[in-house]
This record gives structure tokens, C-alpha cells and sequence, in this order.
């Protein structure tokens, strides 16, 4: 019983470490689709400061400004395109973690599937090959043809002798 | 020997020489959209002096102009200024500060110390300004030519290497271009 109090009170100390990990600037919002938004974007748009991390994993002080603004505009009642456009028109598009197809991004996008086609194409003709080549292991050569015949000549001829 | 083993070793090969390419890339600079666009608009109070406003406008006075972010805090800025003052000192190029999420009293006494290259230094405490003009790592440097139109972005201090290789031949050409 003893050990099970412990226990749950470590999974509580363990909880409880988690939270405070949260940022200091949390906002509120009066609408539940407006923070539903506002947790979207902020995970789709890309802090350029620490740049595998997105806006709200972010914290860089960059981070902290671009999620303000991000909750300005919501609040504001901005749409998630123009809040996407007013980031781009600053940041570009490395800002979107989901870059736009365009042509700079095509090897971006059909990249990986004409990798992907390589390989097969690839795997396909190895495949093949090798069946053929253990088909072909099979038979022999004219040489190899040659030699056997004559073996077999030669022991005709030695039970004809014994005849 | 067959050319089909020779296969494995040229895409080796390739995918060395791409490394190396990536080796050359700095992925920390990101290009700026703002490039050959208007420079962002803006008004803001002068650092030394509140009354006094420093706008976008201020930039289109000269045929070409520096807008350097900059701020007390930042180190790398502090590593740029003795190169900055050069270049004020030779009057090279008319230079702006855009006084980057500072303290007014810090970034007062800094210019105090190290010496002043700004013609004026706008005083963007919030970081607002900043971030119309696509500000993620300071110091930053815009070149913007008469018409107001950025002509190139430098992310990171301005070294000597940076001037005379990228900027000192497009500053040349600008002004070339306005006679």
C-alpha cells in the first residue's frame, strides 16, 4: 500500500513537471473554433529562429512576437489565408511548413515519387535479371555441350570395348 | 569489367558532390520575400530625440541607403559596429538604425560608448516595425535605393567581406543606374 502512495505520487510530481513546461504567454479566446485555429496555425507556421520547431513549440522571442500577432489578427477576425499571406510577405514561404506548389517546390513534391518510381524500376530490372540469369544456369554452353558429348562418347565406346 | 558495377560508385559520387554543395549552404539565411519590393512603411520615434518621427519616407532621400536592425542586447551587432562606423566615417553610404526591441536608456548609452553611425535610429521597442520588414535575426541589413525598393538583404553582421564582394558593387550599380 505504501509503495502504490508513492507511486501514484511520483505519476502526480511527473504530471505536474509536464505543465510547468508551458510558456509564459498564454491567451485566451472567447470562441472555441478561434483557439482551434489559433493551435493550427501556430503548429503549421514555422519559427524562423529555431527552425524545426513551429510557432508553438517556439520559445524564441521571435516566436513570442509572430504568436501575439497570430492572436491579433484572430481576434481581429482575420481568415487563416490573409493571416498565412501576412506571414509570407514577411518570412516567405519557409514560414509554412507546408510549402505551396509552385514551380519552385516541384522537386519539393514529386521529388520522393520519382525517387520512389527509380527504385521500383530499379528493384523490377534486378529482379528480372537474376531469374534469367537462374534460368540460364540451367542450360550449357557450347562448350560445356561439347565436353559432355564427348564424355558420353567416350563411355559408349568403353562399353562397346567391354562388349 | 562490367559497367553495371561501376553504377553503385557514380551515384556514390554524386551523393558526395550534393554534400559537399550542402556543406557550402548556410541554412540559417532564409531569403527575404521583401527583395525588390517597397521597403515595408513605418513611423517612429527617433531614439535620441521622442518628438522627432523617422519614417519610411527618410529612406528615400538618397540615392541609396543602408537600414541596419540593430540593438544593445545583441552581440553579433556589437561585432558589426566597428565596420559600421567605417563606413560612416568614410561616408560611404548614408546609414538608418532601426533600434530593434531595446531599451531606450541601453541603446542610448551603447551608441554613447562605441560611437553613433546612424544618421537617426528609429526606436522600435515592440519589435512591430521589425516584423513588417521580416526581421528574425539581428543585425540585419537592407539596401534600399531611392525609390524605396529593397535591393538586397543582409542577414547577419555586415562584414568587410560581405561590403566589397555584394554590396559596395550593387551600391555602385544603383547609383549608376540613377546617374
Amino acid at each position: 500500500m505504501k509503495h502504490l502512495t508513492v507511486f501514484a505520487f511520483l505519476c502526480l510530481f511527473l504530471l505536474w513537471g509536464n505543465a510547468s513546461f508551458a510558456r509564459g504567454d498564454i491567451y485566451t479566446f472567447d470562441a472555441p473554433q478561434d483557439e482551434q485555429r489559433f493551435k493550427k496555425l501556430s503548429a503549421e507556421l514555422r519559427c524562423l529562429v529555431c527552425q524545426n520547431q513551429n510557432l508553438a513549440d517556439s520559445d524564441a522571442d521571435l516566436a513570442v512576437d509572430l504568436r501575439r500577432e497570430l492572436y491579433n489578427m484572430i481576434k481581429a477576425g482575420n481568415s487563416d489565408a490573409e493571416i498565412i499571406d501576412f506571414m509570407v510577405t514577411r518570412y516567405g514561404d519557409f514560414v509554412l511548413y507546408r510549402p505551396p506548389v509552385k514551380p519552385t517546390t516541384y522537386m519539393l513534391w514529386i521529388g520522393p515519387l520519382i525517387l520512389l518510381i527509380i527504385g521500383v524500376v530499379a528493384l523490377i530490372m534486378f529482379v528480372r535479371h537474376r531469374s534469367e540469369d537462374v534460368l540460364r544456369s540451367d542450360e550449357l554452353s557450347t562448350e560445356e555441350q561439347g565436353r559432355l558429348e564427348g564424355l558420353l562418347e567416350e563411355q559408349s565406346g568403353k562399353r562397346k570395348k567391354q562388349k | 569489367m562490367k559497367v553495371r558495377f561501376l553504377i553503385p560508385l557514380v551515384l556514390f559520387l554524386l551523393l558526395i558532390g550534393l554534400f559537399v554543395a550542402g556543406l557550402k549552404l548556410d541554412p540559417s539565411v532564409v531569403p527575404s520575400p521583401l527583395i525588390d519590393k517597397p521597403v515595408p512603411q513605418f513611423s517612429l520615434p527617433e531614439l535620441h530625440d521622442q518628438e522627432k518621427i523617422v519614417d519610411s519616407a527618410e529612406l528615400t532621400k538618397h540615392q541609396v541607403s543602408l537600414f541596419n536592425i540593430w540593438a544593445s542586447w545583441c552581440v553579433a551587432c556589437r561585432q558589426e559596429h566597428p565596420f559600421l562606423m567605417e563606413l560612416a566615417r568614410a561616408g560611404e553610404v548614408p546609414i538608418y538604425g532601426l533600434n530593434y526591441k531595446d531599451k531606450r536608456p541601453d541603446a542610448i548609452g551603447w551608441l554613447k560608448r562605441l560611437g553613433n553611425p546612424y544618421i537617426a535610429s528609429a526606436f522600435d521597442e515592440k519589435g512591430r516595425v521589425g516584423l513588417d520588414w521580416g526581421v528574425y535575426g539581428v543585425p540585419e541589413t537592407f539596401v534600399v535605393d531611392s525609390k524605396g525598393i529593397i535591393r538586397y538583404k543582409q542577414i547577419g553582421p555586415l562584414t568587410k567581406q560581405a561590403w566589397q564582394e555584394t554590396i559596395l558593387p550593387l551600391i555602385d550599380k544603383i547609383r549608376a543606374e540613377e546617374g
